[in-house]
């Protein structure tokens, strides 16, 4: 059997700033059709990494090849083949959809009206080619900007956290199209601030200062770094519950949730322990139950230890 | 949360842009110490509906007040009780953080004396004390966003009006913000009620409250169990491969409402009370479509797929 290529292949990949190291020496691979989450703070080395693997900035040591080309000697091949959507690209407000993606794709070299119009009609813009785009909701002025990163075919897609600021509904009409895309093999990685969203990949890639901490599936993260239990606990009064429970040695994480206390703990740390230290603190338990971890948990612990 | 302390009221709250119902009748009874989420998609009313609030445009028809007073016909008695962050808030880049606070804390009309030691004391609590001489420009975007929720405490409001105030913010400030919120209408006597509108349902989650808007009215109110207990039972986990295939099959089932993706599964949602049968008919229809099935078993709902079931339902106006 005949095992796919793999869309980019990333080998001990560095970029230095002076003494600065923003990426350091990661490696990791992707194959086609996946979509990967790439999460990390500010200042962790994502867009240094994806400027790197766009061919727009040189790297210091290390190699990469996306689709078969080196990012560093084929920069031009890259960059002809990649889509890229970001919200800082310019929509033009003054001209209407169908003008936008035509104008994006003269400049991939994409004349073809035909392609101009499977791409609107990808996106389910074909019957809005002759709206203003200023005229456009957030939810589909995103699929515009996912259009115009689109209209020259790319099978790897960079998109720079595509749905900031939309509703759930335009939300997940936007991921049925990302998944309807990469089951045709497009490969997609996708950066988001939104921990929820970060579910919907295949697997996920987390960054810190410059490192790759991991690359694997949401549930392999959660058994990766969760190294315990979480806990959901409704108290009164809920600040000295936090206090209580934030000092108790063996708990690792404690914050507030809306109504009710949110802790992650050692495994074994008992309920009975938690439920003595917060009597302790004369605080009332009302009720205590186990909870499920998220990304965010896992995101919050590798970002601040 | 003291109810009978109400702080934020409306009844019958309108406002049409000739034709256009943008606030199609609310109603809010929103207590001290309550955080209150409103979520809808774009369009729904809601920003129109927070800036009715704030006094920024009249009713067309219908009442609202803050802490007693009109925004009607006593909107600067209500303004004073309200602080305001929106998206769009703007910083003077050259200014420092502390001048900046003060920059607001004068414009809302505290006196000389005492928009330092407020400054000071909001600064510490937003955890930006340290930054007090740095220029706005040069703060992160997560301490610009700190900065903003100072500004608009600085005035020690009663109402906390917070129009999409996370968006595109990173998840460690966005934990931070809330936890300053969380612990603002916490503390005993704060007094404090926080309004927030939100895309993200993992912060509806977190609101004590959350009304669910759509063409200018709020058509569902509970709390965050209450909106997820609609949909109790009715959200099944679906593996197995492939997935498009399963998705078919699953979509042609009578008793399922809505198939969807997620990573390496699928969610689909059901008619009440056909959870069982419908695991039962996919254990039999994926196999003999040439597809495998792996499991399929009832998952809590969450926020997310209630709000797409809002939104798909047909909505009769009242």
């Amino acid at each position: 059997m005949n095992l796919p290529e793999p869309v980019i292949v990333v080998d001990h990949l560095t970029r230095r700033f002076g003494d600065f190291v923003a990426v350091n020496a990661i490696t990791f691979e992707v194959q086609p059709g996946e979509i990967i989450g790439y999460l990390g703070p500010n200042g962790s080395g994502k867009t240094t990494t994806f400027r790197m693997l766009l061919g727009l900035l040189t790297p210091s040591e290390g190699n990469a090849s996306v689709l078969g080309y080196d990012v560093y000697r084929q920069a031009e091949q890259v960059r002809a083949r990649v889509g890229y959507m970001s919200q800082k690209f310019a929509i033009y407000d003054d001209l209407t959809v169908w003008e936008n993606l035509q104008f994006y794709g003269g400049v991939y070299g994409i004349t073809d009206k035909a392609r101009i119009e499977e791409t609107a009609a990808l996106v389910g813009l074909a019957d809005q080619r002759t709206v203003l785009t200023r005229d456009l909701s957030v939810g589909w002025r995103q699929r515009l900007a996912l259009g115009i990163a689109l209209v020259h075919n790319p099978r790897l897609l960079f998109l720079d956290e595509p749905t900031s600021g939309v509703d759930p509904t335009a939300r997940r009409a936007f991921w049925d199209l990302i998944y309807g895309l990469a089951e045709t093999g497009v490969t997609i990685l996708v950066t988001t601030h939104y921990m929820d969203e970060a579910e919907y990949c295949h697997r996920v890639a987390m960054m810190r200062d410059g490192n790759l901490l991991a690359l694997d599936t949401p549930l392999a993260l959660k058994d990766l770094f969760i190294p315990g239990k979480v806990w959901e606990l409704y108290a009164e009064p809920l600040l000295n519950g936090l206090h209580a429970l934030a000092d108790l040695p063996g708990v690792i994480r404690s914050s507030l949730s809306g109504d009710h206390l949110r802790v992650i703990a050692e495994s074994r740390l008992s309920e009975n322990e938690l439920k003595n230290a917060l009597e302790q603190a004369n605080v009332v338990l009302t009720s205590i139950q186990l909870g499920e971890p998220t990304l965010e948990d896992v995101f919050l612990n590798l970002a601040r230890n | 949360m003291n109810s009978d302390d109400i702080l934020v009221r409306a009844s019958g709250l309108r406002k049409s842009f000739g034709d256009v119902h943008a606030v199609n009748g609310v109603d809010l009874n929103i207590a001290a110490g309550e955080i209150y989420g409103l979520v809808g998609s774009d369009g729904a009313g809601k920003t129109t509906t927070m800036r009715l609030l704030v006094g920024a445009l009249l009713p067309t028809n219908g009442e609202a007040s803050i802490c007693g007073y009109s925004v009607k016909n006593q909107v600067e008695q209500a303004r004073a009780q309200i602080g305001y962050l929106s998206q769009r808030f703007s910083l003077y880049e050259d200014l420092t953080v502390l001048e900046n606070i003060r920059f607001f804390a004068e414009m809302r009309g505290l006196k000389p004396d005492e928009w330092h030691p407020r400054s000071l004391e909001i600064l510490e609590f937003v955890g930006l004390a340290k930054f007090q001489h740095r220029r706005a420009g040069q703060l992160s975007g997560g301490m610009k966003q700190k900065l903003g929720l100072a500004s608009a405490l600085v005035t020690r409001p009663r109402v906390l009006l917070l129009d999409e105030p996370t968006t595109g913010v990173d998840p460690v400030t966005r934990q931070d913000f809330w936890q300053l919120i969380i612990q603002l209408v916490s503390a005993k006597d704060s007094g404090v009620s926080v309004i927030i509108s939100t895309p993200y349902m993992d912060e509806a989650a977190r609101c004590h409250r959350i009304g669910f808007m759509q063409k200018g009215e709020i058509i569902v109110e509970g709390t965050p169990g209450q909106l997820r207990n609609m949909l109790n039972q009715r959200i099944l986990e679906l593996r197995g491969s492939p997935l498009p295939l399963l998705k078919n099959i699953s979509a042609q089932n009578a008793g399922v409402e809505d198939v969807r993706s997620f990573g390496d599964r699928l969610h689909l949602r059901v008619k009440d009370g056909q959870s069982e049968s419908v695991i039962k008919e996919l254990e039999q229809t994926i196999p003999a479509g040439g597809g495998n099935f792996l499991g399929a078993r009832p998952i809590a709902s969450t926020l997310e797929d209630v709000f797409i079931y809002l939104s798909e339902r047909e909505h009769e106006p009242a």
